[in-house]
């Protein structure tokens, strides 16, 4: 396969009216065509930033970032990026809010609601399509953002701790679904996540960040194969050996945190 | 609930009239305030041979005609320069220095280019309605989440796609903002470009009366004055409604953190 997100010793300082702050510091990542990488590490370590430069809202302030070759220059329109905040439109209905990228695309009315229904299906949200943002909970809001992202169908998924404020079944069924949906149309994935246990079942690839500046101190393989069974994984002797390793690899930083 | 807060204020109206009723001609001359029935005389007189309706025609069509005008070209203008901030920092001192004209002085100006027809009515309320108009607008544009618009370029949204799908809807209830405060000037406008130079329209009739010294007259043609405003802030709280109906469901949501 070949390389399709590349990071060259990528660095991201933000200046700010009480000085420089450093959130991305010599990041080295290579990211291959049709890749599921997790990124996990502490609050404020850069994981979003790495996931901004990606979809080009702002570029490294030294290194590189390349996308399929060519440094990313301004708005990426490979990449399908679900913010950490969900972003939806307040003024439209669930429905309505799924339907955006479809108006833009130019799809006829009729495609559109077909299209639409069958999204908001797949993200549980049937009952809600004439909603609007307000009246829904935040995890639902979190899935009518993911239905919105599938929607257009970009080449790359970028999700920002997309199923973080899910319960544990719901979860489970969007990580099933999303990985299915990943592997039949070949989507290229960076999923920031803060559940370790998330990090492993899904990811072929786990980036561990480390704080104070944000570096990449180490990518962990997960050889569980493509296809998976994310119910039984609990059982997988190899997934239960891996999440420790992710578990010792995050320890430094938990004692950092305990000696600060 | 409702029909008992009608109640309450159709007992205040009435004890206003009594209290005006019966203290004219006692407390104050009757020559100052004149009397609720003779108002009710007069106006009654004025609708029984048409000429409330003629004139109170002419007044709400130069109100509004003004009103869509300045309320047309201030939302552009305030799009425009929403979006192109390079441009609005230029223009600024100059939108800035004909802001803090007082927008009436203007009004010999129009009299000598338009004559004092309605075309002078009408330029002077557009005049007035575009900078509250311009200014809400212009102020909705810039508060635009910069982030949904990132969010929509990342979808390959176009700049008409960034404007009809975010930039206009969240700048709507800035631009119904501006246009609820422009319902009263608009009024201003009209009225007081017929109390200078005009032979119809409910500020001549308010002006006719006051020279007759017929006070009577004026409170009536007030009183068509403030039903013509409420006729005009009803038509845009309708539409304010027809057009954000998300509005809605956040009012009548059930409160919750
Ligand atoms: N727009 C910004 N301006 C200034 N500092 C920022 C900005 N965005 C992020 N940061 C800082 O960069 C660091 C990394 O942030 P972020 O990438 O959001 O972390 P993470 O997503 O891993 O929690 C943090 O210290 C944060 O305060
Ligand atoms: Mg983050």
């Amino acid at each position: 396969m070949s390389d399709l997100i590349v990071f060259e010793n990528a660095s991201k300082t933000f200046s700010t009216p009480n000085g420089p702050i450093e959130a991305s510091r010599d990041i080295n990542l290579t990211v291959k065509r049709g890749e599921f990488v997790t990124l996990v590490g502490p609050s404020g370590c850069g994981k979003s930033t790495l996931l901004n430069m990606t979809a080009g809202i702002f570029a490294p302030t030294t290194g590189k970032v390349l996308y399929d070759g060519k440094p990313v220059d301004g708005f990426n329109g490979h990449v399908g990026y679900m913010t950490q905040n969900d972003h939806l439109l307040t003024w439209r209905t669930v429905g309505g809010n799924i339907g955006v990228p479809l108006e833009i695309a130019g799809l006829s009315k009729s495609e559109r609601k077909a299209r639409v229904e069958e999204l908001a299906e797949m993200v549980g949200l049937s009952k809600f399509l004439d909603s609007y943002p307000s009246q829904l909970s935040g995890g639902m809001r979190k899935r009518c953002a993911l239905a919105r992202l599938l929607a257009y169908s970009p080449e790359t998924l970028l999700l920002d701790e997309p199923f973080a404020a899910l319960d544990a079944q719901l979860r489970l069924r969007m990580q099933m679904e999303l990985r299915s949906i990943v592997q039949t149309l070949g989507k290229t994935v960076l999923f920031v996540t803060h559940d370790l246990d998330e990090a492993v079942a899904i990811a072929d690839r786990c980036a561990i960040f480390t704080r104070g500046p944000g570096t990449i101190r180490n990518v962990l393989d997960i050889p569980l194969g493509k296809e998976r069974e994310l119910i039984g994984m609990r059982h997988n002797p190899d997934y239960v050996e891996l999440t420790a390793t992710l578990w010792d690899e995050m320890a430094p930083d938990i004692r950092l945190e305990e000696a600060v | 609930m409702k029909p008992k807060l009608i109640l309450i204020r159709l007992a205040i109206l009435i004890g206003i009239l009594l209290v005006w009723q019966f203290s004219s001609g006692v407390l104050i001359k009757e020559f100052f305030v004149s009397k609720p029935t003779k108002v009710a005389a007069v106006l009654a007189k004025w609708i029984g041979s048409g000429d409330l309706f003629y004139h109170a025609a002419i007044t709400a069509f130069e109100a509004f005609a003004g009103f869509l005008l300045g309320a047309f070209v201030g939302i552009s203008i305030g799009l425009l320069l929403g979006r192109a901030k390079g441009l609005a920092e230029v223009l600024d001192p100059f939108i800035m220095a004909f802001y803090s004209l007082p927008k009436l002085a203007l009004a010999p100006l129009f009299i000598l280019w338009f004559g004092i027809g309605l075309e002078m009515k009408i330029v002077l309320t557009a005049t007035i309605c575009f900078f509250l108009v311009f200014l809400n607008t212009y102020t909705g544009v810039r508060s635009v989440s910069r982030e949904m618009i990132a969010i929509l370029k990342l979808m390959g949204a176009k700049e008409s796609h960034v404007i009809t799908k975010v930039v206009i809807p969240s700048a709507i209830t800035w631009v119904f903002a501006g246009l609820r405060i422009s319902v009263p000037y608009a009024l201003i406008g009209a009225v007081v470009g017929e109390l200078m130079a005009s032979n119809r329209g409910l500020g001549f009739l308010l002006s006719s009366s006051a020279a007759d010294f017929n006070t009577a007259g004026v409170f009536a043609a007030l009183c068509a004055i403030v039903c013509l405003a409420a006729l005009l802030n009803y038509g845009v709280s309708v539409a304010a409604r027809a057009m954000m109906p998300w509005e809605r469901t956040t009012e009548q949501r059930e409160f919750s953190i």
